[in-house]
Parts: C-alpha cells; sequence; structure tokens
C-alpha cells in the first residue's frame, strides 16, 4: 500500500480508479479519463494534487539562496504575490527538478516540489543551505488542489467567500495571494486558466466538496497527464531528468544568464555546453499515420539520424497522437517513429500542441 | 459485479470467444476493457491471415496503455471489425457486443485452454 493524501478516502468513496504515483495511491480517474480531459478543456476541473511537497524558504538569507540553487532568478519576481518556474539543477547542468517558487515577501519564499523528487530536493536543498541565515520548512501539514479550466473563475465566485472572490479577480498570471488558512495561485499543468489552491489538511476536505459541488468536476491524474502534454509542459523524470540539462529540455527560456554576474549551480556546465554547442533537442510530434506514440519509442530522421520519444499519448483535444521526443539539433520537419516494427510518419512542431486557453479564446474571437 | 455472458468462452488473458459453427468471434472482456480505461485505437489483423493459439493478434490501446490480443483459437483471419477504427469506444461500452474484434475460421479441434465461464469467473475473484 502506498502513501494517501488526506483524500484518500473521499476519491475512493467517488469510484476513483486510484494508482501508484510515485509512492502514492493517487486517482487515475473516476470513470473516463477522456470525458476529465474534455471537462477540464470546455468547462472546469478540480485536482487532488497533495502528493506535491509544499516547502516554505524563511530568513533574510532566502532570496540570495534561491538565487543560487536555481537556474532561474527569482529577482524576475518584480513584487510580493509573484510566481516563476524553474529548474534546480546539479553541477553537470543536469535537472534535479522542476518547481515553482511564490515570492511572499522578502523574507518567505515558497516552493512546490514533485512528489517523486522531494526527499532528494530536500537533501539538496539542506546541503547547500548552511552559508545562508534560513531556514527549510516541509509542510505536510498542507493540501493541494488545482481547479482549472475557462469556467473556473465563474465557478469560484459562486462561493461567496470574500478572500477568494477578491483574489481571484485581482491576481494575474504567475501571481498569488495567501489568508491565514488559504494560498491562492493563478499557475497550473493544464494549458487552461485556473488556480492552485493551498490549505491546511484539515480544511482540504470540506473544501473539496465545496468545490465539487459549485461544479468543479474531480479529474484524475490520466487527465492531468494529457493535459500537460498537449500543452507542452514536461514532465520530470520522463521528458528531463539529472542527465538532461534544460538546454536539451526545450527549457533554455527558464534559465538566467543574465545577470552575468548571478553564480547558480550549474551556470558553468551550460555555459560550457552551449560553447561546446548543444546537440540535442526536445520538439513535439504530431502523427500522421493512426495508432499510438508512447514513450521510449524510436525516432528515424531523413538523414538516418535518431532520436526517441519521451513522453507520448492520445491527444484527446486533437482526436490525433502527440509526443515529446529527444532528437538530434537540426530543422527537421518530418520523422518516423518505429512502433511494433512499423515506421509511422509524424510531423515535428513546436510545442504547445493545444494553445493555451484554446477553447475560452476561440469562444470569444468567433 | 456483472455477471458474463454464459454462451462464450474465455482465456486467461482476457479474451472471449463466441463459437458459432466454424466461426470464432473474438473481443475482449468487460474485465479487461475496464482496467484499460477509454480506448482510443485498435490495431486489427489483416484479413486472410493465419493465427495460432498465443499468437499476437491485435493490439487495442487505451490513452493510458496498449495491450496485445491474443490469438484464442487456430485458424484464419476471415472479419475484422472496422467500425472500431473510428468508434474504439464501442469496446468499452459493448465488449461483448459491437466491440467485437475480429473472426476466425477455425482449423482443427478448439484449444483445452479455454475457459468455462465459470472458470473465468473464479479466475477473476481470484485476482481480486
Amino acid at each position: 500500500m502506498g502513501k494517501h493524501t488526506v483524500l484518500y478516502d473521499t476519491h475512493v468513496a467517488m469510484s476513483a480508479k486510484m494508482v501508484d504515483f510515485a509512492g502514492f495511491d493517487m486517482p487515475l480517474h473516476y470513470g473516463s479519463q477522456l470525458e476529465e480531459h474534455h471537462q477540464v478543456r470546455r468547462l472546469a476541473g478540480i485536482f487532488d494534487v497533495s502528493h506535491m511537497v509544499v516547502v516554505d524558504v524563511l530568513g533574510t538569507g532566502a532570496r540570495d539562496y534561491l538565487r543560487y540553487i536555481l537556474a532561474n532568478d527569482v529577482d524576475k519576481m518584480a513584487h510580493r504575490g509573484s510566481a516563476l518556474y524553474s529548474c534546480m539543477l546539479n553541477e553537470h547542468g543536469g535537472v534535479i527538478d522542476d518547481l515553482i517558487v511564490y515570492f511572499l515577501n522578502e523574507q518567505h519564499y515558497r516552493i512546490v516540489l514533485n512528489a517523486g523528487s522531494a526527499e532528494k530536493d530536500l537533501q539538496w536543498m539542506e546541503s547547500h543551505a548552511h552559508s545562508y541565515a534560513l531556514g527549510l520548512q516541509r509542510h505536510d501539514d498542507l493540501s493541494i488542489l488545482a481547479v482549472q479550466g475557462p469556467e473556473t473563475l465563474a465557478l469560484l465566485t459562486t462561493l461567496n467567500d470574500p478572500f477568494i472572490t477578491d483574489t481571484i479577480h485581482t491576481i494575474g498570471r504567475f501571481e498569488c495571494a495567501n489568508s491565514d488558512d488559504l494560498f491562492i495561485a493563478r499557475t497550473g499543468y493544464t494549458g487552461e486558466d485556473g488556480f492552485e489552491l493551498i490549505v491546511p489538511n484539515k480544511r482540504v476536505e470540506a473544501l473539496w466538496q465545496q468545490l465539487c459541488a459549485a461544479g468543479f468536476k474531480p479529474c484524475g491524474l490520466g487527465a492531468r497527464d494529457t493535459l500537460r502534454l498537449e500543452a507542452g509542459y514536461n514532465l520530470y523524470g520522463q521528458d528531463m531528468d539529472e542527465s538532461t540539462s534544460p538546454l536539451c529540455s526545450n527549457l533554455s527560456w527558464t534559465i538566467a544568464l543574465q545577470p552575468a554576474e548571478r553564480l547558480f549551480i550549474g551556470k558553468s556546465a551550460l555555459l560550457a555546453e552551449k560553447e561546446r554547442g548543444v546537440t540535442q533537442q526536445l520538439v513535439g510530434l504530431v502523427l500522421a499515420d493512426k495508432g499510438i506514440l508512447r514513450s521510449h519509442q524510436r525516432v528515424v530522421l531523413a538523414d538516418g539520424l535518431e532520436g526517441e520519444t519521451t513522453s507520448g499519448s492520445f491527444a484527446p483535444t486533437l482526436g490525433q497522437s502527440i509526443a515529446f521526443a529527444r532528437i538530434p539539433k537540426g530543422d527537421y520537419k518530418q520523422c518516423e517513429v518505429i512502433i511494433r516494427d512499423k515506421a509511422l510518419k509524424a510531423h515535428i512542431v513546436k510545442p504547445p500542441f493545444v494553445p493555451f486557453n484554446s477553447t475560452k479564446n476561440h469562444k470569444e474571437h468567433s | 459485479m456483472n455477471t458474463l455472458p454464459q454462451d462464450l468462452r474465455y482465456t486467461t488473458t482476457h479474451e472471449w470467444v463466441r463459437i458459432e459453427n466454424d466461426i470464432a468471434t473474438i473481443g475482449i472482456t468487460e474485465h479487461a476493457q475496464s482496467l484499460l480505461g477509454d480506448l482510443v485505437f485498435v490495431d486489427l489483423p489483416a484479413l486472410k491471415k493465419g493465427l495460432a493459439v498465443g499468437d499476437d493478434a491485435a493490439v487495442v490501446e487505451s490513452v493510458k496503455a496498449a495491450a496485445d490480443v491474443y490469438s484464442p483459437v487456430d485458424g484464419e483471419v476471415v472479419e475484422v471489425n472496422v467500425a472500431l477504427s473510428d468508434k474504439p469506444e464501442l469496446i468499452n461500452q459493448e465488449p461483448y457486443g459491437a466491440g467485437w474484434l475480429f473472426k476466425i475460421k477455425l482449423v482443427g479441434e478448439l484449444p483445452l485452454s479455454l475457459l468455462s465461464p465459470a472458470d473465468y469467473q473464479a479466475m477473476l475473484n481470484e485476482e481480486e
């Protein structure tokens, strides 16, 4: 038996199919993964993502520390209540984890880590914390819910909670706000507008029920995976890991090389890699033939060079199969993917496959 | 729990077989479709392909996973369910009906490995 989030019994009572994910028994779906995917693209869904780990970085040394251990620069966050996506790298420029860091105040940053890498992340973070005036506080007392989809704002407003209503109409993308017992961030992993809510464990059951009653449909990790893939978001451990750098993982945009005087772990390795020339790239594939792309399938390019898919699935919004693949650097337009000894044709594209907030934008423009 | 159709035979790998004269119709069981979840792609065998018991015959893919379908009998493929290429969800909706996969013209005796409904049910009960 795996670890449980506070909502485990609730998921089981809602007839979720539970599967192991990073050591947790988590909902894969509550009946139909496809319906849950469409629900988030078209209306709004709710996910329990409490397996992820909240860590607060507290103290006067927090800013300098984070500027040293993260590849992105927390100083890009111009004001309190901002959020930033970043990789945490090892000395070789490999990705230890990807995370979001929230700037609450000069002595309080909040980080959310992937469940599968949280333990090694925390060891790594502790091991580099000694020379800074700070404390790292891991929050097993907090749960995380994600409410995502074009109707999220409207549904949250029906709760008639003054703090929630005020906050969601005030904060923009990659911003956050908190009260005593609720942290709200306009972030997510679906390619739709939405919020991530961090609440004390004792409050999460009531909040979940309230949100479901308001019209958010429970969605499992299955839909979360197809949504993030369509949105072009990498999954740690699958699309990048400690053996791959952000430069070959479609994450160059998350590396802050300026200001030049800022030193961060992995920087010299990244500069050396750039100097030598980056040899690989992570691209998007759209399958032209019939079939389903999965991870670890062979990719063959016109010049005979090869690569491999890292994530692949059926894309419910598009009705065809898509994947990420790591292939040699070069201006390739097509490739073949070898599936059960058959060579299937695929187009090479730049993710996202489904543009951010696509349903809503489509409605507003038509 | 739904009771199994009593007129079918089953395999340990969750295929079902309906025998009518010398034609065997093959599909995957309710249990198999439920484990796989929403089906989105089916790769069916070529017509006239000869299959022996245990051969890879088809592949069914859900959003999450791909599963091989093995031939439960010896014979030759005489028909495939073409409706599945546009509507693989038929397998989820009617695994024992409109969601059938392919038909085989039988050669020789039926294999002893085929399970009765009671034996397949007993196997499912043990898995739980």
